[in-house]
């Protein structure tokens, strides 16, 4: 373990694979293997240099077939491996669903905790990048879901490396979902595990009049919405929630409790999205210090459109505006507009 | 085509037209077996855990009438695998069940009682998986192949000497996973060893619509997994089959797939009525060729097993049947705190919260 802090430019694709890296050096017991993720180094190329590295039993491709992969990522996982597993895209994860939901997520709970299953399912996740259809979807909910699993997503640089060392680390089965837009934004990187526990939520930019909620692909919308509402003269706080499972409810309800007001931003539909559990969870915890109610702004209940028209479909900053814009600031009540 | 037409490598691979057996349905040594005939010691080890298998295996049904079991898909008549291929099993190879195998559970050494703690309905699995290398019961079909190539494919990589032995049925080959599990196993030359048994149905729908393969042992070929058919009801016959395929498998050959032809006497489980999709004479038929019968006949008349023996053998059954009764009609530990407790390696403070809830109700 390198105990100094490298802060380097990097994208979060290289991040990322640093932090497989750093953990197939730390650990022997940690596996990497999927489909083209040897040689090529994945299609999104979190695992370049890898097999080189570490060598083809360590760092491999398998044959084609999800339900495969995380099957017997299973039994490798019973027989004291720690599997990171990738797959290609979120939509492509479905094959393994039965694997994920049956058997990943309960036989911790069946054993009785005999069996540990440290298993990280690493998912592209989300739309954004032109993807053609089946490339962009935002699967979150169906594994939040499912009791057994921790669901975490990375929002900035420095958590796509801390969260995956985490996740690698943790003993629960881990859906790692890593947001597809963001593999290529570049930043200088503290690759270091400084922050807080994987299943805490961050306050990533103070405020004072309202709280947006975020994760993954849409901490840099929300972000950049709080640099624009400043203009208008709203101090927005933004929180990470990283774990989306379980849910850090203290860090969400302290912020709420603080504003008073708040949004839920997610790509995913919003009809039974994970934005419902989150607005129905703050509501119970913070009724009498919201002075509106909790609103929602995600993708339409559509499926993923094709890509010369997702800008429709994937919340910006305008639209995360006019929701702040509608959180009864004068007292009238107004609708939700959609 | 005819099979010369083949290659030597498809011919290797291909399973025999005919079962694979080393007695026949009376218990007479077949000519020219293509097996070799287990040991004096196995076949009477053999003889005497099927014994007790089946013992367990009745006992089992009783108690779904007397409540004390939810459901129990009985294996009576399926015996020769159950047993045989457990015995073939060294102790560092690992065991992965399905619903089907309380049988092969007991055998290997499980505590009945944990055995059937999931038909029981009071955990969703009673044993300690590593306690006697058997992995978790797998009622989701065929999703424990998977687990058994993993799990076999880890071993080689820690240079362990562990072969897995996975069992399935006819339905299940019909699975995704199962397709999966072989090509995984074979590009990998996991050391798995596949063990099929036919039971000619899946619930109510027969092998004819199961499958239009000349046998489900074919399904290994196109893998490039050396497949073979068996005489399922024939103890000897799958003793040795797996015991070969696991010498195999152990010295780097990879994966085996064998498919024993069986039957179920009983129906699916205790729930079903079998009446509806098979006749009784079918049935008549397969109690003829039946496990046990063959394997005492043939130890008989070898001078091997007499009366006395069989009588101490019953004994035992009864014994351990009175065993499985009495732990079954005790009470079961219940604490719903368990609900919460191994969700994750640590409960989230969420679940903490509902467990906090559940106790304070059950309090008041
Ligand atoms: C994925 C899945 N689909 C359906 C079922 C319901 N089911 C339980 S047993 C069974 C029949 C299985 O037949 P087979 O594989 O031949 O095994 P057998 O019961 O005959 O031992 C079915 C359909 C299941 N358990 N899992
Ligand atoms: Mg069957």
């Amino acid at each position: 373990m390198t105990t100094a802090v490298r802060n380097q430019e990097l994208s979060m694709s290289a991040a990322l694979n640093r932090a497989l890296a750093d953990a197939l050096e730390a650990d022997e017991r940690v596996l990497v293997f999927g489909e083209d993720v040897g040689p090529l180094g994945g299609v999104f190329r979190v695992t370049d240099g890898l097999t080189a590295r570490f060598g083809e039993h360590r760092v491999f491709d398998t044959p084609l077939a999800e339900s495969g992969i995380v099957g017997t990522a299973i039994g490798m996982a019973m027989n004291g491996m720690r599997p990171v597993v990738e797959m290609q895209f979120d939509a492509f994860a479905y094959p393994a669903f039965e694997q994920i939901t049956s058997h990943l997520a309960k036989i911790h709970n069946r054993t009785r905790g005999r069996v540990e299953l440290p298993v990280v399912i690493r998912v592209p996740y989300g739309g954004g990048i032109g993807g053609v259809e089946h490339h962009c979807d935002s699967s979150e909910a169906y594994y939040t879901h499912t009791p057994g699993l921790r669901v975490v997503t990375p929002g900035t640089l420095g958590d796509a490396y801390q969260l995956l060392r985490d996740a690698i680390d943790s003993p629960d089965p881990v859906i790692f979902l890593e947001p597809k837009r963001r593999y290529w934004s570049k930043g200088p990187v503290a690759l270091d595990r400084s922050g807080p526990a994987m299943d805490r939520a961050l306050v990533r930019r103070p405020g004072k009049d309202v709280t947006l909620i975020a994760y993954g692909p849409m901490v840099a919308t929300a972000l950049e919405t709080a640099a624009a509402a400043a203009e208008e003269g709203w101090d927005v706080e933004v929180v990470d929630l990283r774990s989306l499972s379980p849910f850090d409810d203290e860090t969400v309800t302290e912020s709420v409790r603080r504003t008073g007001r708040a949004v839920v931003v997610h790509e995913a539909a919003g009809f039974s999205g994970y934005g419902a559990e989150v607005v129905a969870r703050v509501t119970e915890r913070c009724f009498h210090h919201l002075h509106a109610p909790i609103l929602r702004v995600t993708g339409f209940d559509i499926p993923y459109p094709p890509p010369k028209l997702e800008e429709h479909h994937l919340p910006g900053v305008d639209r995360i505006l006019d929701a702040i814009a509608r959180l009864q600031w004068d007292d009238e009540v107004v609708g939700f507009g959609g | 085509m005819s099979v010369t037409d083949l290659s030597a490598r498809e011919r290797s691979l291909l399973p025999t037209e005919l079962p694979l057996a080393l007695l026949d349905k009376n218990g007479i040594p077949v000519d020219d077996p293509a097996l070799e005939m287990p040991a004096d010691d196995v076949l009477l080890e053999l003889h005497r855990r099927i014994v007790i298998g089946r013992r367990f295996d009745t006992q089992a049904t009783a108690l779904t009438r007397q409540g004390r079991l939810a459901v129990y898909p009985s294996s009576r008549g399926q015996e020769a695998c159950e047993v045989g291929s457990v015995l073939a099993l060294r102790e560092q190879d690992w065991l992965f069940p399905t619903y089907r195998d309380s049988v092969a559970l007991v055998t290997r050494g499980v505590d009945p009682v944990q055995t059937l703690t999931l038909l029981q309905g009071s955990w969703h699995l009673g044993y300690d998986p590593y306690a006697h290398k058997v992995g978790p019961q797998c009622t989701p079909l065929a999703t424990n192949t998977l687990h058994a190539v993993g799990l076999a494919h880890a071993a080689r990589l820690k240079g362990e000497d562990t072969v897995a032995l996975v069992l399935l049925g006819d339905g299940a080959t019909s699975e995704g996973d199962t397709h999966e599990a072989l090509n995984f196993a074979a590009v990998w030359k996991a050391p798995v060893v596949f063990l099929v048994q036919n039971n000619g149905y899946a619930i109510s729908v027969p092998m004819s619509k199961q499958s239009a393969a000349p046998s489900l042992a074919h399904k290994g070929v196109g893998y490039g997994v050396p497949s073979c058919l068996i005489d399922g009801n024939d103890p000897a016959a799958v003793y040795a089959t797996v015991r070969e395929a696991i010498t195999a498998a152990a010295a780097g050959g990879g994966p085996a797939l064998i498919e024993a032809r069986t039957y179920r006497i009983e129906a699916h489980t205790n729930a079903d009525d079998a009446g509806r999709y098979r006749d009784s004479d079918e049935v008549a038929a397969w109690l003829d060729r039946d496990p046990l019968d063959r394997i005492e006949r043939y130890l008989t008349g070898r001078g091997l097993l007499d009366d006395a023996r069989r009588a101490e053998i019953q004994a035992e059954a009864e014994d351990f049947a009175a065993s499985v009764r009495d732990g079954m009609n005790a009470e079961p530990e219940l604490d719903p705190a368990d609900l919460f407790a191994h969700v994750y390696a640590q409960p989230t403070k969420a679940l903490r919260d509902q467990a906090a809830l559940l106790a304070e109700e059950l309090s008041s």
